[in-house]
């Protein structure tokens, strides 16, 4: 019982960083139709400028973290507001063009970063709260899981807020479904891409942060690894969707996790077999629009 | 002998000018050197068979697709203008299929549409009791009717210069077609429309003058009445007969009786 209950925890902390990358990836691409490829280094840039803070502020306290936190999530939507303005605004529509800017700027924050910070992972402390475990049925879980949890939920919420109540979040929902019915209502929709930008690179952010924290460590690849699971939890969920994403981030995190302990490390195997599957059976994902 | 509200019209320079559209989709070209102008008052048809470029000239007007040429709206060049300033100009568009959108209320449907400081939500009220009535529903779960009432509803809410109306009456039961009909006429008390329409009672009941496309192009223009009473130009240009056309069949229903439109 005990490892089963950890083995969830661990999935739910994994499930939430999925999530964070996946929230931003998946809105871009439903309003968008950009495949953003750079997404990973919006990330790690967020965890990187995080630990440089907590680092440079030479304390691991509550509000330092937090501190770190904000740091990390401004640092992702000022990398993402840029990419959108400077690089992707000239190629809407032009698909591939995307993918190729994308990737070549992916590549290339990787070398910036290696080239800042070295190319050997940055082992990283937090709170000691964090080091400490909570019994949960016998299962000694470690906390920082909990924090991870949390501040995703606390971000799902958020963005389900600012989706459903305001005017922006309602032409996002509406771009999502129609974009150019959206500007023959005479609503400038480029607004709208970069700030859907902003949003999905804070909370790529954030996510390095937690991530960091999480794995213990801080490197270059961190986003880039996150970001195959990310984009394997936007398909399952459904491009565009919201809840699509968080129910597929916990779903493919927690799959990844029992595989990994009861069927001999197959946990990225299964999670790929399970993308084949909806995507075979499912195209749209879980919460996709139907065509 | 023309009424004075016709001489009005003729006279008044043209809310819209089109010279010379060209439009490709996909690198095929779907308008091709379409001029035509649409007096500031009353409803203009533009009328023609199936894929022969109406909906097609209507994006191309607003930029919903690439073109080329001219595109004058009360006077002022907009063709190099993006879509959505040129709706902020002034311009309601009723799309063809309602396109509402379906994961959002209709409230949230109409309060994306609203434009001005001031919509005319009163009107638009009144208009459309049964919207009111409806406002939490998700627009998606309502039938074809009440969406398109949703879709010439967004256009209304707005003081327009002109209203670009893309088959409001396609696939709806005679009854509601009646009401979407009475729609427009009260809509085109204020506002000149520019109406793609098969359905040819409809554009009897409603249009002055028509225009009629063929092959991309612009084959006729005149006095709508002048142009269903004759049923050579009928024939030729819609492929229906005139009896037909007098009877309030659609253009679009004879192609499964022969005439492919």
């Amino acid at each position: 019982m005990s490892t089963l209950v950890l083995l969830l925890f661990t999935g739910l902390g994994l499930g939430a960083l999925y999530f964070l990358v996946a929230a931003g990836l998946s809105l871009i691409y439903g309003l968008m139709g950009v495949l953003n490829f750079a997404h990973g280094a919006f990330l790690t840039l967020g965890a990187f400028t995080g630990w440089e803070m907590a680092r440079r502020a030479g304390s691991d306290n509550w509000g330092v973290f937090l501190l770190s936190l904000v740091i990390g999530a401004a640092a992702g939507a000022a990398f993402a507001a840029f990419t959108e303005f400077v690089l992707i605004r000239r190629l809407y529509q032009r698909h591939i063009e995307q993918v190729l800017v994308t990737l070549g700027l992916s590549l290339a924050a990787v070398a910036l970063f290696d080239g800042t910070w070295g190319t050997d992972p940055v082992y990283i402390q937090g709170p000691a709260w964090f080091k400490d475990t909570t019994d949960i049925l016998g299962a000694r879980v470690p906390n920082d899981r909990f924090v991870c949890i949390v501040a995703a939920l606390l971000v799902l919420l958020a963005l389900v807020f600012f989706l459903k109540k305001t005017r922006y979040g309602m032409i996002i929902r509406a771009g999502v479904e129609n974009r150019s019915m959206v500007t023959a209502l005479g609503i400038d929709v480029r607004k709208a891409f970069t700030l859907v930008f902003t949003i999905g690179g804070a909370a790529a952010g954030l996510g390095g942060v937690l991530a960091s924290h999480y794995f213990g460590y801080v490197s270059p690849m961190l986003g880039g690894s996150l970001l195959i699971f990310a984009f394997i939890v936007t398909v399952i969920g459904g491009l565009g969707s919201l809840t699509g994403a968080a129910i597929a981030a916990v779903a493919v995190a927690v799959l990844q996790q029992f595989a990994n302990f009861y069927l001999g490390g197959t946990g990225d195997f299964v999670v790929v077999l399970a993308l084949a599957l909806v995507l075979l059976f499912r195209p749209t994902g879980l919460l996709g629009r139907t065509a | 002998m023309s009424t004075a509200a016709e001489r009005s019209a003729t006279e008044a320079p043209p809310i819209l000018r089109v010279e010379g559209l060209n439009a490709r989709i996909a690198g095929q070209q779907v308008v091709e050197d379409v001029s035509f102008t649409v007096p500031a008052t009353g409803i203009t048809a533009l009328l023609g068979r199936n894929g022969v470029g109406k909906t097609s000239t209507i994006k191309a007007i607003i930029g919903l697709i690439d073109r080329a040429g001219v595109v004058e709206l009360a006077g002022e060049r907009i063709e190099k203008e993006a879509t959505f300033k040129i709706i902020q100009r002034g311009v309601g568009y009723v799309p063809e299929d309602r396109e509402v959108f379906s994961e959002l209320t209709v409230a949230e449907n109409l309060r994306l549409a609203e434009r001005d400081a001031a919509p005319r939500r009163q009107l638009v009220e009144e208009l459309f009791p049964d919207l009111l009535a409806r406002s939490g529903q998700m627009a998606g779960t309502l039938s074809g009717g009440q969406q398109q009432m949703v879709s010439l509803a967004r256009a209304l809410l707005n003081t327009n210069k002109i209203l670009l109306v893309d088959e409001p009456t396609k696939g709806l039961a005679p009854k509601i077609v009646g009401e979407v009909a009475e729609t427009l006429a009260e809509a085109a008390r204020t506002v000149p429309i520019l109406l793609v329409e098969q359905n040819l009672h409809v554009v009897r009941q409603l249009a002055e003058g028509v225009v009629v496309l063929s092959g991309g192009r612009v084959v006729h223009t005149g006095r709508a009445l002048d142009f269903l009473d004759d049923a050579r130009l009928i024939q030729r240009h819609l492929g229906v007969s005139s009896d037909t056309a007098s009877h309030g069949e659609t253009a679009a229903e004879p192609a499964q009786k022969g005439a492919a439109l």
